[in-house]
This record gives structure tokens, C-alpha cells and sequence, in this order.
């Protein structure tokens, strides 16, 4: 199949999970990496390594193993620095996750009644939340941007929500649910014409596309280490660095001071400004892994590849009677992340059919709940492949969706 | 596993999701809960009208799985017409049954179509599903009696 990784068997043996064969002798056929990722052998081995061999407290232990774990730590920096491209290594923040930098800006970006910050009705749970509960606490108004029938941002009405007023602009690049790639470079040029920051939400688009964030152009961009291979408990948020510098902290304690007082203190500049504490250390450096594997292979490849198994899911998909696909069907405007819905079966009941012949999909609200209200379902079911994903395992797929129909005896 | 599959979709289950009791909200009632399961979205609206300690009826509206749907069929079915003593000792013999990780044999005489949720005992996943409308169900008595008692 034309589009495909060209080493594809090469890249699955990458993964030792991807080995499991699960209860009843089934073969794992893993379509939920929307939700996290597998992880390589090398994010795996160089975790280990770190934790074998140089483990120590980072930037303040006067010793060679203090030495060596913190130039991983900073190496791993370096290397989510050229991740994103980023004009400077200081512009890299690590968090526990996507949802923490998004938390911090949210809380340290400066609003006030008057004021207005503007999303999306696609966004994750996440990149809502934060922001309702800045716009509680400061009085500034919280407006949408709706969604079309088709799945896309309704960019209708973008000259009225964002305005003189508008402090942020915070949407996602590619949606968790609907798939839908945003137009990001469009969308930041709006918040920019009025001197409004944007924020990308880059979870679901840094696994599978590249990220650029000077061809870009945003202020401000986080993603999650567990969807792109690296391990959980880390996350990046990418700033510029003036725009990072002027922001008040967000944890106050060690590491992100300049010096304390009794009567005050003063604040490093970043990255240690928001690295208050101990860091998650062998995280950063299993992330760093990461990061670097998906560069090897290269994320035009890879994107080429998540298209060719979208395409192919989709097609599979729609070939089953009584299922609907959401979101935008055709593959090029599209992320990996495929919801659909099945007449006559919840997702709840879909997935653990699937789940019994070994397919792993999501089922639920996957943390968008008003993107499904807007389509007027609860929930649906959703899979997700990645770069190590197969059109066999689509055949499995959809062979698994034909047998589910027949068993809930649908049709 | 489709053993384990078909132990978890008892026939018995199936029926009541495509035929679900006592379904739809009534009048009269003392209390009305809503409550949900944050994992999943599964939502039920639930209704309790009691009387001279009986449960009179049990109305509610749901959207969720087959199993949540057809839990809360079930329970309608067990409790309404007991006493509420005797209901409330239905709920907790059915808790019991849910937590039991599989391990505990279902007494047919206390939970008549309930017992064909024992399979789902082993699906940690879908506990909750079974419990949601049964939770639902004790909140919303403890609300109507506390009602009786202020009123």
C-alpha cells in the first residue's frame, strides 16, 4: 500500500507490546493511541539506563552523578527544542502533562473583567476547563467557536468573537474526537491582528505531523510526552521566551528561584521559573528518547503514513451498514483519531466485543463533551492508529465491527 | 473470551436493554436525581415515589449501555411494591454481588433477573455501568425520606 512506513515490520518489532497476545490466544491490535501511545524499546532501554546507572537529583547535586543526570535532563531539552523547532532551548517547559501547561498559563496569564478569551467547542476537556475557571476568577468572558455540520470550525463569525478585547485565542491543532486538522496558521494570525496571545493545543498533532512553531507563528504551545512514544508524567509547554519571562510564577519552591528572603524573593528566568521542585527527571530524559526516535523516522513520514491507514479505515469503516462516521471524511484534512457510531450498539458494548477479540479501542466522551453535544450523541466509540499501525489491523477492525452487529443481533 | 463475553451479555440482560421496565418518568414523587458516569458520559434521571414505606414506583430516563440500561430495567423491577427496608437490602445483596470481583454466588431468590449481572462482576469497567441507576436509586430514596421526615 502505497503512503505506508516503507520499514513498517521493522518499526512494530520497536514496540514489545505490540507481542502481547491477550486472553482466548487473541493478538493485541492496539487502535487507542489517541489516547497514549505505545512505547519503543529505546524509550524504554534509555529510561532504564538512566535509572540503573545515573540516577541522581538534577542542578544541585555536587557530584558526577548529579552531573550526568542533569545533562540528560537538559539534554532531553535540547531535543524537544528541535522537536518543535524552537528559536531557543529556554522556550521549553516541562509539566507533568498538557493539561498542567495549559493550567499554567491559564492561571498566570493576566485577565480581567472586560477582557475576553476565546475556544472552540472541539477542544479537549483541558483546554475548557482551564480557561472557565480563569474567566470565573477574573471576569472575563468566555466565547466560542462553534463547529460546522462537517466537523470543522465554523469560521463564520471569527471577525466578532475575536476582537479588541480578546487577551487569548486557545484551540487545538488537531481535535481528539473529530479528527479535524484546525487552521492554525490562520487561526494565530487572527488572535495577532489584536494583539491577542494564541495558545495551540498540540496533543494530538505532535505525534503525527511536524510541529514548527516559528512557521506557525503562536505564542504559546503545549503537547503531552505519552502521545508521542515518550513515557506519562511529562509534558511540554513551549513559549516565547520574552512573553514566558513576563509571566508571574506559577509554583512557588526550589529550582525557580534567584534568591529568598524572609522578606521576598526574586524568580529565575525560564526555563526554571516554571520547573519549581524536583522535576520528573528520568520522564524528561525518556521523552527525549522519544522524541528522537519519531525524528529518525521522520514526521513527514509518518503523517504520510497516518494518512494512508485514515484513508483505509475510513473506507473500511463506512463499508459496515449502520455506521456513521464523525468528523471530516476525507483523510488529507484529517488526524488519526476516527469516531464513529454504530445503530443499535453503544460504545460501551462495541468496545468490549471488540476488546474480546483483541482490538483496543476508546469509548466514551474521550474528553470532549461539547463536541459530542454539538452532534447531539453521548458518546461514541474511537479508534486511533499510529506509526506503527497496519491495514491489517484496520481488517481486524472492521472484521470485528461486522461480528459485533451480529452478535447485538443489529440489522 | 467470547465465553467470558457471552457470561457478561446474559440473554436475560439483552432483553431487558431492548425491553427496558418501567421506563419513562411519572408522577407522582417525593425526589428527583441525575446522576452520570464521568468516565463514559452514561446518564440516568431517576424518580422515587414512596408510601407508607413502600416503594410506590421507580421512574427514570437513561441513555448509556446495555448493561446501565438494562441494571436500571432490573432494579425497577426488583424494588418496586417492597417495602423499603426490604428494597434497601435488595440494593445492598446487589452491590455485594457487583463488588464481589466475580467471586460471589448470587442468591436467585433476593435478585431474580439480577443474578445475570454476576458476570459483569469480573468487568471492572463496567461496574460502574451496573451500579449507576442502583446508586441513583439510594440517593434518591434517602432524599424522598428525608423529605417525609421535614414535611
Amino acid at each position: 500500500m502505497e503512503g505506508l512506513l516503507p520499514d513498517l515490520d521493522v518499526i512494530r518489532k520497536d514496540f514489545p507490546i505490540l507481542e502481547r497476545v491477550l486472553a482466548g490466544g487473541q493478538p493485541l491490535v492496539y487502535l487507542d493511541s489517541a489516547n497514549t501511545s505505545q512505547k519503543p524499546q529505546i524509550v524504554i532501554d534509555t529510561m532504564v539506563d538512566h535509572l540503573e546507572r545515573h540516577n541522581a537529583n538534577i542542578a544541585r547535586a555536587m557530584h558526577q552523578l548529579g552531573a550526568e543526570s542533569t545533562e540528560a535532563y537538559e539534554s532531553a531539552r535540547d531535543k524537544v527544542a528541535a522537536f518543535l523547532n524552537a528559536p531557543s532551548r529556554n522556550e521549553v517547559i516541562f509539566t507533568k502533562n498538557a493539561t498542567e501547561a495549559l493550567n499554567l498559563l491559564a492561571r498566570t496569564i493576566d485577565l480581567g473583567p472586560g477582557d475576553n478569551v476565546v475556544i472552540t467547542e472541539m477542544e479537549h476537556h483541558s483546554n475548557i476547563v482551564s480557561w472557565q475557571l480563569a474567566c470565573e476568577r477574573s471576569g472575563a468572558e468566555l466565547r466560542w467557536f462553534g463547529l460546522t455540520d462537517g466537523g470543522e470550525l465554523d469560521l463564520g463569525n471569527a471577525d466578532r468573537l475575536i476582537d479588541e478585547h480578546t487577551k487569548v485565542v486557545a484551540f487545538t491543532w488537531v481535535s481528539n474526537m473529530l479528527g479535524t486538522i484546525n487552521p492554525v496558521v490562520d487561526l494565530v494570525a487572527r488572535a495577532k491582528a489584536f494583539g491577542a496571545l494564541s495558545v495551540i493545543d498540540a496533543s494530538q498533532a505532535a505525534p503525527q505531523l511536524p510541529v514548527d512553531v516559528q512557521a506557525v507563528g503562536c505564542d504559546f504551545l503545549v503537547f503531552t510526552g505519552h502521545k508521542v512514544c515518550g513515557p506519562t508524567g511529562i509534558g511540554v509547554l513551549w513559549g516565547r521566551e520574552a512573553l514566558l519571562n513576563e509571566l508571574p510564577p506559577f509554583h512557588g519552591g526550589g529550582e525557580m528561584i534567584e534568591t529568598v528572603t524572609m522578606a521576598r524573593s526574586t524568580y529565575a528566568k525560564v526555563p526554571h521559573r516554571f520547573e519549581a521542585g524536583t522535576p520528573p527527571i528520568v520522564e524528561a530524559v525518556g521523552l527525549g528518547a522519544a522524541v528522537d526516535y519519531l525524528g529518525h523516522i521522520g514526521l513527514d513520514a509518518i503523517h504520510t503514513h497516518e494518512q494512508t491507514i485514515t484513508r483505509y479505515a475510513l473506507e473500511g469503516l463506512q463499508s459496515i451498514p449502520g455506521l456513521s462516521v464523525m468528523g471530516p471524511l476525507d483523510a488529507t484534512q484529517r488526524g488519526g483519531a476516527i469516531s464513529f457510531e454504530l445503530e443499535g450498539v453503544h460504545p460501551h458494548d462495541i468496545a468490549q466485543v471488540l476488546d474480546s477479540r483483541g482490538v483496543a479501542v476508546r469509548a466514551g466522551h474521550h474528553c470532549a463533551k461539547p463536541a459530542h453535544a454539538r452532534f447531539g450523541v453521548q458518546s461514541s466509540t474511537r479508534m486511533s492508529s499510529y506509526l506503527y499501525t497496519t491495514p491489517a489491523e484496520i481488517d481486524a477492525l472492521v472484521e470485528a465491527l461486522h461480528h459485533t452487529r451480529s452478535y447485538f443481533k443489529v440489522g | 473470551m467470547s465465553a467470558e463475553l457471552d457470561n457478561l451479555y446474559q440473554e436475560i440482560i439483552l432483553d431487558h436493554y431492548k425491553n427496558p421496565h418501567h421506563k419513562g418518568l411519572r408522577e407522582p414523587f417525593e425526589s428527583e436525581v441525575h446522576h452520570v458516569n464521568p468516565t463514559c458520559g452514561d446518564e440516568v434521571t431517576l424518580r422515587v415515589h414512596l408510601a407508607g414505606g413502600v416503594v410506590e414506583d421507580v421512574s427514570y430516563d437513561s441513555v448509556g449501555c446495555s448493561i446501565s440500561q438494562a441494571s436500571a430495567s432490573v432494579l425497577a423491577d426488583l424494588v418496586i411494591g417492597k417495602p423499603v427496608d426490604e428494597a434497601m437490602t435488595i440494593h445492598q445483596t446487589f452491590l455485594e454481588l457487583m463488588q464481589g470481583k466475580g467471586q460471589v454466588v448470587p442468591d436467585e431468590d433476593v435478585l431474580e433477573d439480577g443474578i445475570a449481572f454476576a458476570g459483569v462482576a469480573k468487568f471492572p469497567a463496567r461496574v460502574k455501568c451496573a451500579l449507576l441507576s442502583w446508586m441513583a436509586w439510594k440517593d434518591a430514596t434517602a432524599q424522598a425520606q428525608s423529605e417525609g421526615v421535614t414535611s
